[in-house]
C-alpha cells in the first residue's frame, strides 16, 4: 500500500521528523514563527515516552537540552531570532563540550523582536558566528515541508555522528507553510545511534579519541560513571587545563572533525546547471521563488540553473567552485541584506561576477523580481 | 492553471481553517496544494488572511500575489484585498458587505454566509465551513469525498454531523445559474 499523502505544516513536519530520528526531549520557550514546534512536541512527546518542558526562557531551554543530551537522550529546542540570540552562549558550551543536540531556528524578520510573522533569512551568519570563539558549525536549511521531515532526521544523525550541536535553519516561509507530504515508512529511515562507551574502569579518559579519529565516544551521565564536563578548555579526562598544547590540540580537533568530513556533511541541490551560463544561488524557502524564476527564464531561452545549498554551514564551497568554469554570472537571492552572498563571492573569487537580490521588508521575493533581475543581468552582458 | 486563493476576515472567524480545509481536500483529491497565513500579533479581532495555492503541477513559489479567488467576511478585509485581484477573479463575500467601487459586481458572489451559519446551522462559528461548502459548489473544485476528508481531518471528533450540515447549507446558497457562471474547475 502506498503511504497516504496528507497536508502538514513545516513546523509540524520538523517535530514528526525529529521524533522519527529518536528525539525524546524538548525544552523551549515558544516564539513565533516556531511556536507550532513547541505545541506539537507538547502533544506528541508524551505519546512516545518522551518529555516536553517549557522553560522560563531561552537560555534555560538551551541548558536543559544540553543536560538532557548528556544523559543519553536525543534532545531538541526550537526558537526564532530573538530566542536564537539568547541560546548562543550555551550553543558554544555544546560545541566545546561536544554535546549532540539540534537547535531549530525558524527565522523571522529584523533584529530584536522585528516582524514576528514575516519571512527572513537574516540569521544565516548568526548560525555560523552567533556564539563566540572559533568553533565548528553544521547548519541545514530545508525548502519544503517534505524536505523538512527528512532533513531534520539528517540533522540529528550528523549531530550524533560528530558530537556537535546542529542548527536547523528554517524560515517563516517553510515553517508556516502547509503542503502535501508522504511520511516514509520508519523502517526505511537511517537513524544514527549515539556512539556510547561504558565502563573503562580506572581510565577516566572521557574525551580520549583513538589515533586517526576525531570524535570521542560518549558516556551517558547518570548511569554509573562519574566524569567532568566543562566549558573550559579541557584534557581527555574532561578537567580544565591551561596547558596551551592540550588546549590547541582540542580546538584543532573540534574544527577538523567537521573540516575533514565535508564530503559526508555537505549536500546541495542542483537544477539545470549542466548547460547553464547563469546560476541562481538560493537556500531555504526563498529557493522556491528562485526555482519558479529559473523555469520561466528557461522558457524565455535563458540558460539559467539553480544552485541550492542544503547544508548551509559549512558553505558548499567545493560544489560551487566545480560549477564556476561553465558560468558567466551568478545571482545570489536571499531574504537579508547579503549574508550568504559573502560566501558566494569568496567561493567565486574574481572568476565569476556575483550579483545580488535581497529583501528585508518582511515581504517575500516573488519570482517576477528574480526574473527581471536575470533579464537585466543578461541584457547588461549583451550590451558590453 | 494555478489557483491563488485568498481567505480573509477577522481573527476568530476561522478563515485560516477554511483555507487549510480547501488545501487538505485538494491533497485528498490528488492535487498539489500549499497553504499559508498571515496575521498580526493579536489573535482575535485583528484582520486575518490565509492563502491556498492549488495546481495539478508541483507548486514552487508558494505565496499568493494575484489572487483569482477572494473570500471576504468583513468589510475591512474586502476593502483591503479587492484592489490586488487578478482580472478574472471570483470574489465571494458575506451579503451584509458593500461592494467597493472599482470591483465589477459581476465577479462578486454575495451570499448570506454568516446568517446561514447562525440561523440555519444554528452556530455562528460554523460560518467558515458554510463558506467552504459555498466556495466548493461555486467553483466546482472537489467531489464530496475529498471535501469531507478535508473537513474531517480538521474538526473535533463527534462534530461531523454539524459540519456536514454546514457544508450542505453553504452549497445550497449557490444557485445552479451561479454555479454555472462562476465554475473554475482546476485544469
Amino acid at each position: 500500500m502506498t503511504p497516504k499523502r496528507i497536508l502538514m505544516q513545516g513546523n509540524e513536519a520538523c517535530v514528526e521528523g525529529a521524533i522519527a530520528a529518536g528525539m525524546r526531549f524538548f525544552a523551549g520557550y515558544p516564539i513565533t514563527p516556531s511556536t507550532e514546534i513547541a505545541e506539537r512536541c507538547a502533544q506528541r512527546l508524551p505519546q512516545v515516552g518522551g518529555r516536553f518542558i517549557q522553560m522560563e526562557d531561552e537560555l534555560a531551554s538551551m541548558a536543559a537540552v544540553l543536560g538532557a543530551s548528556v544523559t543519553g537522550v536525543k534532545a531538541m529546542t526550537a526558537t526564532s531570532g530573538p530566542g536564537f540570540s539568547l541560546k548562543q552562549e550555551n550553543i558554544g558550551y555544546g560545541c566545546l563540550a561536544e554535546i549532540p543536540c539540534v537547535i531549530v531556528d525558524v527565522q523571522r524578520s529584523g533584529p530584536s523582536t522585528g516582524l514576528p510573522t514575516s519571512p527572513s533569512q537574516g540569521d544565516y551568519m548568526q548560525a555560523r558566528w552567533g556564539t563566540h570563539g572559533d568553533h565548528p558549525v553544521i547548519a541545514l536549511s530545508p525548502s519544503s515541508v517534505q524536505e523538512t521531515y527528512r532533513l531534520v532526521i539528517r540533522a540529528f544523525n550528523l549531530s550524533e555522528k560528530y558530537r556537535t550541536p546542529v542548527i536547523f535553519l528554517m524560515d517563516e516561509i517553510v515553517g508556516h507553510m502547509r503542503e502535501g507530504v508522504t511520511l516514509p515508512d520508519p523502517r526505511e529511515l537511517i537513524i544514527n545511534k549515539r556512539h556510547i562507551s561504558y565502563h573503562d574502569g580506572a581510565n577516566k579518559q572521557c574525551y580520549a579519541v583513538p589515533e586517526g579519529e576525531y570524535v570521542p565516544a560518549m558516556k551517558p551521565f547518570g548511569q554509573g560513571e562519574r566524569y567532568n564536563i566543562t566549558g573550559l578548555a579541557h584534557d581527555v579526562s574532561g578537567f580544565p587545563t591551561n596547558n596551551n598544547q592540550i588546549a590547541g590540540a582540542l580546538y584543532t580537533r573540534l574544527m577538523e572533525k567537521i573540516d575533514r568530513n565535508l564530503d559526508d556533511i555537505v549536500r546541495v541541490e542542483e537544477h539545470m546547471l549542466d548547460d547553464a551560463d547563469t546560476a541562481v544561488v538560493c537556500f531555504g524557502g526563498t529557493a522556491r521563488a528562485a526555482m519558479s524564476a529559473v523555469q520561466q527564464a528557461r522558457a524565455e531561452g535563458m540558460k539559467v540553473g539553480l544552485f541550492r545549498p542544503i547544508t548551509v554551514w559549512p558553505f558548499p564551497e567545493a560544489h560551487l567552485r566545480a560549477r564556476l568554469p561553465g558560468l558567466k554570472r551568478i545571482l545570489m537571492v536571499e531574504h537579508n541584506y547579503g549574508q550568504m552572498l559573502l560566501e558566494v563571492q569568496r567561493s567565486a573569487a574574481d572568476r565569476v561576477p556575483v550579483s545580488f537580490l535581497g529583501r528585508v521588508d518582511g515581504t517575500v521575493i516573488p519570482p517576477d523580481d528574480i526574473l527581471r533581475k536575470l533579464r537585466e543581468m543578461e541584457g547588461n552582458a549583451h550590451a558590453k | 492553471m494555478r489557483y491563488e486563493m485568498r481567505f480573509s476576515g477577522s481573527g476568530g472567524q476561522g478563515v485560516i481553517l477554511a483555507s487549510v480545509i480547501v488545501a487538505e481536500a485538494a491533497v485528498a483529491a490528488g492535487l498539489e496544494a500549499v497553504q499559508s497565513q498571515s496575521y498580526g500579533p493579536e489573535a482575535r479581532g485583528g484582520m486575518c488572511r490565509a492563502e491556498t495555492v492549488l495546481s495539478r503541477e508541483r507548486i514552487w513559489f508558494s505565496k499568493v500575489t494575484r489572487p483569482n479567488f477572494l473570500l471576504a467576511l468583513t468589510q475591512e478585509a474586502l476593502d483591503r484585498y479587492a484592489p490586488d485581484l487578478a482580472e478574472d477573479a471570483v470574489v465571494m463575500i458575506d451579503d451584509a458587505l458593500t461592494v467597493p467601487k472599482g470591483l465589477d459586481k459581476r465577479q462578486v458572489l454575495a451570499l448570506p454566509i454568516l446568517a446561514t451559519a447562525r440561523d440555519k446551522v444554528g452556530k455562528l462559528m460554523t460560518a467558515n465551513i458554510v463558506a467552504v461548502g459555498a466556495v466548493n459548489r461555486a467553483l466546482g473544485l472537489f467531489d464530496q469525498q475529498a471535501l469531507h476528508e478535508g473537513v474531517r481531518l480538521h474538526i473535533p471528533a463527534g462534530t461531523e454531523e454539524l459540519n456536514w450540515k454546514a457544508l450542505d447549507a453553504g452549497a445550497a446558497l449557490v444557485t445552479d445559474e451561479q454555479a454555472a457562471a462562476f465554475a473554475r474547475p482546476l485544469e
